[in-house]
């Protein structure tokens, strides 16, 4: 297959198949954690960071079991490392920044369960990606998951000022404001020139 | 180690039933959103979702109840997950043998069964609490509820996204497909749509309580 | 559901080990098992898958070889690591009716995956199947199975340029209804720009493979189920 470029990786993983809004990964905290901006940003950062751990971590086992022919284990050997990143990440803001830690509260375990993680490393072993190509498509993961949930954010912030019938508020006007997020996004199909 | 982790209670009908309408993983408790979304643009998709998730599912809560004594505190989750991630390994081998074209239509999606927070959640809350029987029972109407509710979604994209259910074409010739519906944008629109659905029956019948006690007090 | 009240004495390391290394030993035992089991299955479907894909796209094939495109030519399968993955097809009298070539590229949504048949005999493509891609439901993925569309690579031409280096006509998609010559692809209306894409994959890869291919038919014609 031909060599992707580095930068249309990236711009493919933040956009074009934007991870929560294409790929329909990362949903649960996309609903749960979009309610105010402030939080949301904390989130998207966070994950962008356990992303890019997992993504080279990922890389690494997986050279290890294709060499030993050990490909089965592989599921198992992602999730143990995902849990792992998200621990150290824990750990690492707790002793050196302590006012992140304690923005993110609960939020920080959560990301383990975040499909888009997971779903990262899965991807990134199908397609083949070497190194590099493996970070920048973390990168644009992270990068694109940020902006969903930033946008979401910043959208449900000004609906709560709006006069919308009780029935659909919540999840379901969530979902809605999605649709057409998603929708939008289409409109980057083809970005990248090709 | 005392049998801390023993429960009394009896296995009823509403151990089933709970999962199915009141604590339906989808609809009430928003877990395990992302395949709801992902693999509904068809009923067969959704099906095998459904029916590999109740596997997973119903396996790794009896296997969890069955070891919920030996497990200390502090490594329950590490250990839930590995279980979990077992038994997803396990069904992921298994729709390979049975169906390339199934496999190849639900993606990474089988494996990312293993983060499908309503798992690990009923690992926790429920299968590590009670005996293996009730866990087993409670996982099975779990993840009907689950299935169910990608039924609804499968059912009404697919109808709608290209005319046809389970294959078979349900209009005539001249239906032009609503293709958004199979697209991403579609599988929120109808989740959200399922929503409010939901949301106003549940009002509606919260009103018609509130009015009776209303009325039986007045 | 019963509640703690009592304070647990805290759980001694070892204990946590042996939990967490019997939990990964199971594990690993459970896992091992089913993939045995299942190895054989699995490999017996995607054998499968790829015959059909092999012999739609060689008409008329009924068995098949494993080779690849190494820099010492064409080597059966089992001989080399690396180099280009080939299938060649031979009908029932056992000449070569020509052989395999998988192609990938990006469509309009994500990676469009082919495989393309070509035939060193007529210097031409003979047929086309996609394997997989991600197009739009009901446009793009008109590629799969449009019949017009599909004829475009029954003898599109892919003579080697007289230098040896590379196509004499590289292979390009037209707009839908506008194919004037043989090395041309009439794109599907309203599906451009997945029309291109495998227009352009195909070229790429046949600038690439079918030079070395034709200058080692020989040895693609030997069906001696090596």
């Amino acid at each position: 297959m031909q060599a992707e470029s580095l930068g249309f990786i990236f711009l493919n993983a933040a956009i074009v198949n934007n991870f929560v809004l294409a790929l329909f990964l990362g949903i649960c905290p996309f609903l749960g954690v979009s309610g105010k901006l402030d939080t949301a940003w904390s989130m998207g950062l966070a994950t962008s960071l356990v992303m890019l751990i997992s993504s080279v971590c990922a890389y690494a086992i997986n050279s290890v079991l294709v060499n030993f022919e050990l490909e089965f284990l592989r599921l198992i050997a992602y999730i143990a490392v995902i849990a792992s990143a998200v621990q150290l990440v824990e750990m690492s803001m707790k002793r050196f920044s302590p006012g992140l830690f304690r923005a993110l509260g609960i939020f920080l375990p959560l990301i383990t369960t975040n499909c888009a993680i997971l779903g990262l490393a899965l991807f990134q072993t199908f397609r083949e990606y070497d190194f590099l190509q493996s970070v920048a498509y973390a990168l644009g993961a992270g990068a694109g998951f940020t902006l969903a949930i930033v946008l979401m954010a910043g959208l449900r912030e000004k609906l709560e000022l709006a006069d919308v019938p009780s029935v659909s508020q919540g999840a379901a006007m969530t979902l809605m404001l999605a649709g057409i997020l998603s929708l939008a996004f289409m409109g980057f199909a083809g970005l990248g020139g090709h | 180690m005392a049998d801390r982790k023993a429960d009394p209670s009896p296995i009823d009908a509403d151990t089933f039933l709970e999962g199915l309408w009141r604590e339906n993983p989808v609809f009430v408790m928003l877990l395990g959103m992302c395949p709801v979304l992902a693999v509904t643009n068809s009923v067969v998709n959704a099906i095998a979702m459904g029916v590999a998730t109740t596997f997973v599912l119903l396996a790794s809560s009896v296997l969890v109840s069955l070891l919920r004594n030996l497990i200390p505190k502090q490594v329950r989750i590490a250990s839930y997950i590995v279980i979990i991630a077992t038994f997803v390994t396990i069904t992921d081998y298994v729709i390979q043998a049975v169906s390339l074209t199934l496999y190849n239509a639900l993606g990474a999606f089988i494996q990312l069964i293993v983060v499908n927070c309503m798992i690990l959640g009923r690992a926790e809350a429920y299968a590590s609490k009670t005996r293996p029987l009730k866990a087993a029972v409670n996982a099975l109407g779990m993840g009907s509820g689950f299935t169910i509710a990608l039924l609804c979604l499968g059912s009404v994209r697919e109808l709608l996204g290209a005319g046809t259910l389970l294959g078979f074409p349900v209009f005539g010739e001249n239906f032009a497909p609503w293709v958004v519906m199979i697209l991403p944008p579609g599988g929120f629109f109808v989740l959200g749509g399922w929503l409010l659905l939901f949301d106003w029956i549940n009002q509606r019948n919260a009103r018609k309580t509130e009015e009776a006690e209303v009325a039986r007090a007045g | 559901m019963t509640t703690d009240v009592q304070t647990q004495p805290s759980t001694p390391g070892t204990a946590m080990i042996l939990t967490l290394g019997g939990i990964a030993m199971l594990a690993g035992l459970l896992v091992v098992l089913v993939y045995h089991l299942t190895m054989p299955f699995i490999e017996a479907n995607r054998q499968a898958a790829l015959e059909r894909a092999v012999f739609d796209v060689l008409p008329g094939a009924a068995t098949r070889r494993d080779l690849r495109l190494t820099e010492e030519g064409v080597v059966p399968a089992a001989q080399a690591d690396g180099g280009r993955r080939l299938y060649a097809g031979y009908n029932a009298d056992g000449g070569l009716v020509g052989v395999a070539i998988p192609a990938a590229g990006q469509g309009y949504q994500d990676t469009i995956r082919i495989l393309y048949g070509y035939d060193p005999g007529c210097e031409c493509i003979i047929g086309m199947a996609v394997l997989g891609h991600k197009e739009t439901p009901g446009l793009g993925d008109k590629i799969v199975d449009d019949e017009d569309f599909h004829a475009n690579f029954d003898g599109l031409q892919a003579e080697v340029a007289p230098d040896g280096d590379g196509l004499r006509h590289p292979i390009k998609t037209v707009k839908s209804g506008e194919k004037d010559d043989p090395w041309e692809i009439d794109a599907i209306s309203g599906a451009t720009i997945s029309s291109r894409a495998i227009g352009k994959m195909m070229n790429q890869s046949a600038q690439a493979l079918i030079p070395a291919l034709k200058a080692n038919a020989d040895q693609l014609r030997q069906n001696d189920g090596g």
